[in-house]
């Protein structure tokens, strides 16, 4: 255990009683992801799905393209042939210069004509969404059939989703268990409690979750870049300022013992 | 005219200088009134760090505020993506950033407990009632402030908290539609609002709250710190006209205050490093999308600072009653000093039901902040209602219940525990 992750581990317990009732009142059951930005090959892993499957109809517009060679350990030429997919407007032949924001393969007007709405952008999605990572892990893993939807998906976490499942091949399709119950009054009402299987994909499905676990950890990277530095610029910070207490204690100390 | 003040006379070159300056203007003097020779009760408790700490974290909002306006963009088209600017691209702009907004809270916690010490040991009576009343007044420039600052950022609880907390003066009879239009610069809450917000969170207000705190400053050492005895140390003095339970603000108080200050720091930066949104009590969820008219929040709330008054306001059903109580609820406040009978200060030697009733004001003050936190279900806002009720009573019914009671003799002299 590294020394951010005890501290963040020391405080988990405080900030549980804060954030219990927060998060009850958002309701629906989220998954733990168990993310760990520090993680670089996790990190990397997401990058890699989100390029690929997210980034081509959603924009990351407040994130550069040149953040992610420091902060995940990459050279210019790994992000601009593996994870830059644009060309530059002014030379075809050259990618999207590095230095720039993070925008989609697709247009705004296509998304809204393909999907009814465009696409929302992702930089900030692991902090408006209650519950962050958890909530995009969940989200991954809570695509079913439906084919009363336009695009025959429907997602229990986030219902009416107009994105079909981006992950299908890997996951394959599953079908919902749902459970039907009356209340007092007689209505009934009908959840749904799991999935069941339909058809595999080409991950098993520890696999699949690891992926969705790898998209959540770099989406809440995404959201905060600079978690990185705070964490850890944190450790020393707090090892000075314990230092500065003991000081100041004995300073006062040394000036309060002839005060009776 | 004659010049009766005796100046400064100190030896050698940076002493000369000293003088220089002390012929023209008293800085020696001014030294000596509120620092070297304010003398402060010995017996200062825990609760006396908060009137410094404050200060400190004044000091720190208006610092990495000016850095923050040297970075953002007061407008409805530029504003969220100029704050995500900060976070990501301006060199250490996260961290001023994120002290800037747990700074918000943490002026809150700080001043919170500096008002609960009043309470606490009767610092607001005689002769310290203008000390409370501008206290409160640098409350109230602080939550506008707040309040503000709230809505640059310009996420979606900005524009819907505006939107709600703009509305209220709708309320106000005949002139409340015209009343929110002047308020907000247009028909809805947008560029001209939040341009204005922000001259005045940036100009209007940290002048005035500066200026508040001055002349609070300047009021309590006219008469003299309270302490938790609540009895009055210039009623015994030295020779030299020294109180005997007092001790030169400095070295004491500074080098206590700079402990204060250290252990103080160490929270706060371990809130801003490890736990900046603090579960979304600091840095709300909702407040990460960006503004969007279209789009309302499923559930519009303040700050946590605010929530307790946001509940009153909620559990009253009719619109102009619930601003009126919301409002009153912090009006009452300037009240104290003269709602308070008691014939002593500190709640030491007061009687038991005197602690019991502050203690249940504090317990629905905090159940009231969460209760303004949560959806609002119907047992809720009954429960909401019911404390709302013991609020008021609490203050209207003070002039009473703080005669009543065995009070115990207050010492001349102060007491120490340690």
């Amino acid at each position: 255990m590294s020394k951010t992750s005890a501290m963040r581990a020391a405080f988990a317990g405080l900030l549980f009683a804060i954030a219990l009732p927060i998060g009850a009142a958002t309701g629906g059951a989220l998954q733990q992801s168990d993310v760990d930005i520090s993680n670089k090959a996790s990190l990397q892993r997401g990058a890699q799905v989100f390029f690929n499957y997210c980034a081509s109809c959603h924009s990351a517009q407040y994130m550069r393209y040149s953040r992610l060679i420091p902060d995940l350990n990459l050279t210019e030429e790994q992000v601009q042939q593996n994870l830059n997919f644009l060309r530059d407007p002014l030379d075809a032949t050259q990618p999207l210069k590095i230095g720039e924001l993070i925008r989609p393969s697709m247009s705004k007007a296509q998304g809204e004509r393909w999907f009814g709405k465009a696409p929302p952008d992702l930089t900030l999605t692991a902090r408006y969404k209650h519950g962050g990572a958890d909530w995009i892990y969940t989200f991954l893993k809570s695509y079913y059939l439906d084919p009363t939807r336009p695009s025959g998906w429907n997602n229990s976490l986030f219902l009416n989703t107009a994105m079909p499942n981006p992950l299908w091949e890997y996951q394959g399709t599953q079908l919902p268990i749902v459970k039907t119950h009356k209340d007092a009054a007689g209505t009934s009402h009908s959840e749904i409690t799991g999935f069941k299987s339909a058809v595999g994909g080409t991950l098993s499905e520890a696999d699949y979750d690891g992926m969705a676990r790898d998209v959540a950890t770099f989406m809440e990277y995404l959201a905060e870049p600079a978690a990185l530095q705070r964490e850890k610029y944190g450790v020393w910070v707090m090892l000075y300022l314990l230092l500065l207490c003991g000081v100041t204690y004995l300073l006062k100390n040394e000036y309060w013992k002839d005060v009776h | 005219m004659a010049d009766e003040r005796i100046t400064a006379n100190f030896p050698g070159v940076a002493g000369s200088l000293v003088n220089w300056v002390d012929q023209r203007l008293p800085v020696v003097d001014f030294w000596n009134k509120h620092i070297g020779r304010y003398y402060a009760p010995k017996n200062f408790n825990i609760f006396y760090f908060f009137g410094s700490l404050a200060m400190l974290v004044l000091v720190n909002q208006i610092v990495t505020g000016i850095w923050l306006a040297m970075h953002y963009k007061p407008s409805a088209a530029e504003a969220f993506a100029s704050v995500e600017f900060i976070m990501r691209d301006v060199e250490w702009g996260y961290l001023i950033r994120l002290m800037h907004s747990t700074g918000a809270s943490a002026l809150f916690i700080v001043v919170y407990l500096h008002m609960f010490r009043a309470l606490l040991y009767g610092s607001y009576q005689k002769p310290r009632e203008l000390i409370w009343v501008l206290g409160m007044l640098i409350y109230l420039a602080l939550m506008a402030e707040a309040f503000l600052g709230y809505v640059l950022p310009w996420g979606n609880m900005s524009l819907w908290g505006a939107q709600v907390i703009i509305s209220l003066f709708g309320a106000v009879p005949v002139i409340g539609n015209e009343l929110t239009e002047w308020i907000r610069g247009d028909f809805v809450v947008g560029d001209a609002t939040i341009n204005r917000f922000f001259s005045l969170h940036v100009v209007a207000l940290p002048i005035a709250i500066l200026g508040l705190v001055v002349i609070h400053l300047a009021a309590l050492h006219e008469v003299g710190s309270n302490n938790p005895d609540g009895n009055d140390i210039k009623k015994f003095k030295d020779e030299t006209g020294k109180p005997l339970d007092g001790i030169a603000f400095h070295p004491y108080y500074t080098v206590k205050d700079l402990w204060g200050a250290s252990v103080f720091l160490l929270l706060f930066f371990f809130v801003i490093f490890f736990a900046p949104h603090f579960g979304g009590l600091f840095l709300e969820w909702d407040n990460f999308a960006i503004a969007d008219a279209m789009v309302t929040p499923e559930h519009i709330k303040p700050v946590w600072y605010f929530t307790p008054y946001y509940a009153m306001l909620r559990a009253i059903p009719e619109k102009l009653l619930g601003v009126i109580v919301m409002g009153g609820a912090v009006m009452i406040l300037f009240l104290v000093p003269w709602l308070d009978r008691s014939p002593v200060r500190s709640m030491r030697y007061r009687p038991t039901l005197s602690k019991v009733l502050l203690a249940l004001f504090v317990i629905s003050f905090v159940v009231l902040g969460y209760l303004g936190m949560q959806p609002g279900s119907t047992v809720q806002t009954w429960i909401a209602r019911g404390f709302t009720f013991f609020y008021f009573a609490f203050f209207i019914t003070m002039p009473f219940w703080t005669t009543m009671g065995r009070f115990k003799p207050v010492p001349e002299r102060v007491t120490m525990h340690e």
